[in-house]
């Protein structure tokens, strides 16, 4: 039976558009995706009410000075989100590779942070503000590191050619999200930290 | 990332691409079906020993002082590996069982099928997040050959006894970080099979599969993935947080001044509650993880063999959302023994009886749904009644423990033991057994034998109520739970109950070989079964049985009527989904 004579039948998918050989793309990617980002800020909810309860529950905890490090590293995300939008509005390749590059580049400011605190005998168990510090900054990390695995993978459907609008929009929102996450931890790390 | 299904062609030929690594939903869901399997077989093991100790205390289990020279030297055991035992089981049943065979396992079978899909929409994620799973439980099993074996803080893990180490214990060294570690993996498997469930039922639905379409099963796994979700991304920080505690030096969970076995712990300002709080509230929602599939499986099995639609089915989906919703919101009940405000104590009490209303009002569907029907008793729609049975008599528990005032004095008791095992433990395992009656044709291509599946169910059906029965009295004469035997102190008396539970949990067991027999025989042996041998309506009747490796040939079905069309005019009496009009 040929799907094309039937009528539009009530409850498709709203997301779903027809390809060329007639089959409706369907954007799973950009849903795992918002799916993820539900999950993501669900888990970093649970660790912000563990803060407030940690702080509450006992008269140890000591504010903890941020690296100034951190606003820089904050800039280069920020202005990696944007070579990222630059990327998908504009296409050819510099502004991806500028996204990967301002992407490792916060890391290894990120990384170059936590041996500042090192360097001042301010580790993940010396005291209640630097744990949860170490705990949201290096979860956060590794959620990026997964984001740059993401933009790899972009990367390399680019250079092969098939890179479809969908994927790039899922590695932008999650991308995105990375920078909007970390703004949200910097203040709360600012602000409750 | 985009490895959706439709880029899924050919079967794969190689024998570990096609049965071991595979990413086809229908051998994921066997392959967490079969762990299932082992983890059921391994929980209930543990489950004997300790209901064999509680009946006769100082007599040794044979052969158990050579696998378990420390913790039951002789054969019989020290209450600490009583506790060992306790904690595994737990475990092992909630995770491994509970969550795994009801909704991962048969989930990832049907679910696509059931919309008209190849595949999930992450294929590769889907296999990623069993083997995931299979390391989680590898991970737990490997608590009982290292250091002094296995934790002792139960399921639940509550700090500090969980986070100080190995001074609070046996077991409290490698044993709990390793149940830390496999519980923080699991949460990753569950998270990334979740995410497949919703991202699949949103958009991988065939032309014609509306929500209001949606058979009933896969109404529950959609909001079952979505409970898991929420649920197990704050019980993964929870397990990171803890692990720190163990490894790191941290003091998330451990108050200052805190000395055991004579030693100061080193640790300071960290907040017990906080624990609990942090792992009640996924522990909640993970009752409904355990027995929302149930929902699903008894709700799209009554109507096939009722011969009629189920009764309400928007009011069905309603109450199931309601649900979902109360589910976070109930949390505290597990803690009114922590000391906690009456004032929070009522706040967490009364959306703990407000969800029994979309509870009840689900199972008066299926009363009403069977009211008047000339039902069709098979093993598999005698195991959905047995479900609404144990899901009542242990819900009714429920409301006594829902109040701070009756719970303060039952919660510590044999009374809490009987009221989950019931509403969770034995009526999902319920929903399995009715959803292995019912599926096994289209998974296997054979049928079970019916008589051993009636005879299964009548000798299950009363073995458990003679299990947990009795141990709501047991709790009401104030028998305390989680302590290893009652020899010296004013329980003695109940003693002849105890060893009565413990015959009948033998007795049920051994009950449970007529099933694995009916299996493995049909399996090897059982008649070939029609594409559809219960006269069913939903997608996966329509297609082979077991159905080809894209699930329809080829040709994605077209849907143009509802999930349980039964009771029409002609010459049937039932409406396939994908019936042209």
């Amino acid at each position: 039976m040929s799907t094309a004579i039937l009528p539009p039948a009530r409850g498709v998918p709203a997301k779903s558009v027809a390809t060329p050989d007639g089959r409706p793309e369907r954007r799973v990617a950009e849903t795992g995706v918002w799916i993820t980002i539900g999950t993501i800020s669900m888990s970093f909810a649970a660790l912000t009410s563990a803060l407030v309860v940690r702080q509450s529950s006992a008269p140890d905890w000591q504010h903890l000075q941020l690296p100034a490090l951190l606003y820089v590293n904050t800039l280069v995300l920020l202005g990696s989100s944007m070579t990222l939008e630059s990327f998908r509005r504009r296409g050819g390749s510099f502004g991806l590779h500028a996204t990967l590059l301002l992407g490792l580049l916060f890391l290894a400011g990120q990384v170059l942070a936590w041996r500042q605190l090192a360097a001042h005998n301010l580790g993940l168990a010396t005291g209640p503000s630097s744990a949860f510090f170490y705990v949201f900054t290096v979860l956060h990390a590794m959620h990026v590191l997964g984001g740059l695995g993401g933009l790899g993978l972009v990367e390399r459907r680019l250079a092969a050619g098939g890179l479809s609008a969908t994927t790039s929009k899922a590695a932008a929102l999650y991308w995105h999200f990375m920078a909007v996450l970390w703004l949200y931890l910097l203040a709360l790390l600012t602000l409750r930290g | 990332m985009t490895h959706s299904a439709a880029t899924v062609q050919s079967p794969p030929q190689s024998f570990l691409r096609r049965h071991v690594f595979s990413v086809d939903h229908k051998v994921i869901g066997r392959q967490y079906l079969d762990l299932a399997l082992v983890a059921v077989v391994t929980g209930m093991v543990l489950s004997w020993i300790m209901r064999f100790h509680l009946g006769w205390p100082d007599t040794p289990v044979p052969g158990l002082g050579k696998i378990a020279p420390t913790g039951a030297a002789g054969g019989v055991i020290t209450p600490e590996y009583y506790l060992a035992l306790m904690t595994m089981h737990g475990t092992i049943m909630v995770f491994f069982v509970l969550t795994t065979a009801p909704f991962a396992g048969f989930g990832n079978f049907f679910l696509p099928i059931h919309i008209g899909a190849e595949d999930m929409a992450f294929p590769r994620i889907n296999m990623t997040s069993f083997w995931v799973t299979l390391v989680a439980f590898l991970v737990l099993m490997a608590a009982f050959f290292v250091g002094d074996g296995p934790p002792l803080s139960g399921w639940t893990a509550y700090a500090p006894l969980s986070a100080v180490g190995k001074d609070a214990g046996p077991g409290q060294g490698a044993g709990q970080t390793l149940w830390a570690v496999s519980i923080a993996i699991f949460c990753v498997a569950q998270l990334l099979g979740s995410l497949n469930f919703i991202a699949t039922t949103l958009d991988l639905r065939t032309r014609g599969m509306s929500l209001a379409r949606l058979p009933f099963a896969t109404w529950a796994w959609f909001i079952t993935s979505v409970i898991a979700l929420i649920a197990f991304a704050v019980l993964l920080p929870a397990c990171i947080l803890l692990i720190l505690d163990r490894v790191a030096g941290t003091s998330f969970f451990i108050p200052a001044g805190l000395v055991i076995s004579d030693r100061l712990q080193e640790h300071a300002g960290g907040s017990p509650l906080l624990w609990q709080h942090l792992f009640w509230f996924f522990g909640h929602p993970e009752v409904y993880i355990a027995i929302l599939p149930g929902f699903g499986i008894v709700s799209q099995i009554l109507p096939v063999f009722a011969r009629k639609p189920l009764l309400g089915p928007r009011v069905f989906v309603a109450c199931l959302i309601a649900i979902a919703f109360l589910s976070y919101t109930v949390w505290g009940h597990h803690m009114f023994l922590s000391g906690m405000n009456p004032l929070s104590a009522t706040l967490f009490s009364v959306p703990t009886l407000v969800i029994t209303i979309p509870a009840a009002i689900i199972t008066l569907l299926w009363i009403g749904t069977i009211y008047g029907s000339r039902l069709r008793l098979t093993a598999a729609s005698l195991f959905a009644l047995g479900f609404v049975s144990v899901f009542v008599s242990g819900g009714l528990s429920g409301f006594f423990l829902a109040q701070p005032a009756t719970d303060i004095y039952l919660h510590g008791t044999y009374f809490v033991v009987a009221h989950f095992h019931f509403v969770m433990g034995v009526a999902a395992m319920f929903g399995i057994f009715a959803a292995t009656y019912f599926w096994f044709p289209k998974m296997f291509g054979r049928m079970m034998n019916e008589t051993l599946g009636k005879w299964h169910f009548w000798l299950t059906f009363i073995g458990v109520y003679c299990v947990f029965m009795p141990m709501h009295y047991l709790g009401l004469a104030g028998n305390v739970r989680r302590y290893s035997a009652f020899t010296d102190d004013y329980l003695q008396p109940l003693i002849p109950l105890h060893r009565f539970i413990t015959i009948a949990a033998l007795f049920t067991g051994a009950v449970q070989l007529i099933f694995f027999f009916n299996l493995v025989r049909s399996r090897l042996r059982g008649p070939a079964a029609p594409a559809n041998p219960w006269e069913a309506t939903t997608l996966e009747w329509s297609t082979s049985s077991p159905p080809p490796h894209d699930n329809f040939g080829g040709h994605p079905p077209v849907v143009t009527h509802g999930p349980d069309e039964f009771g029409a005019a002609g010459v049937r009496d039932y409406v396939m989904q994908a019936e042209p009009q």
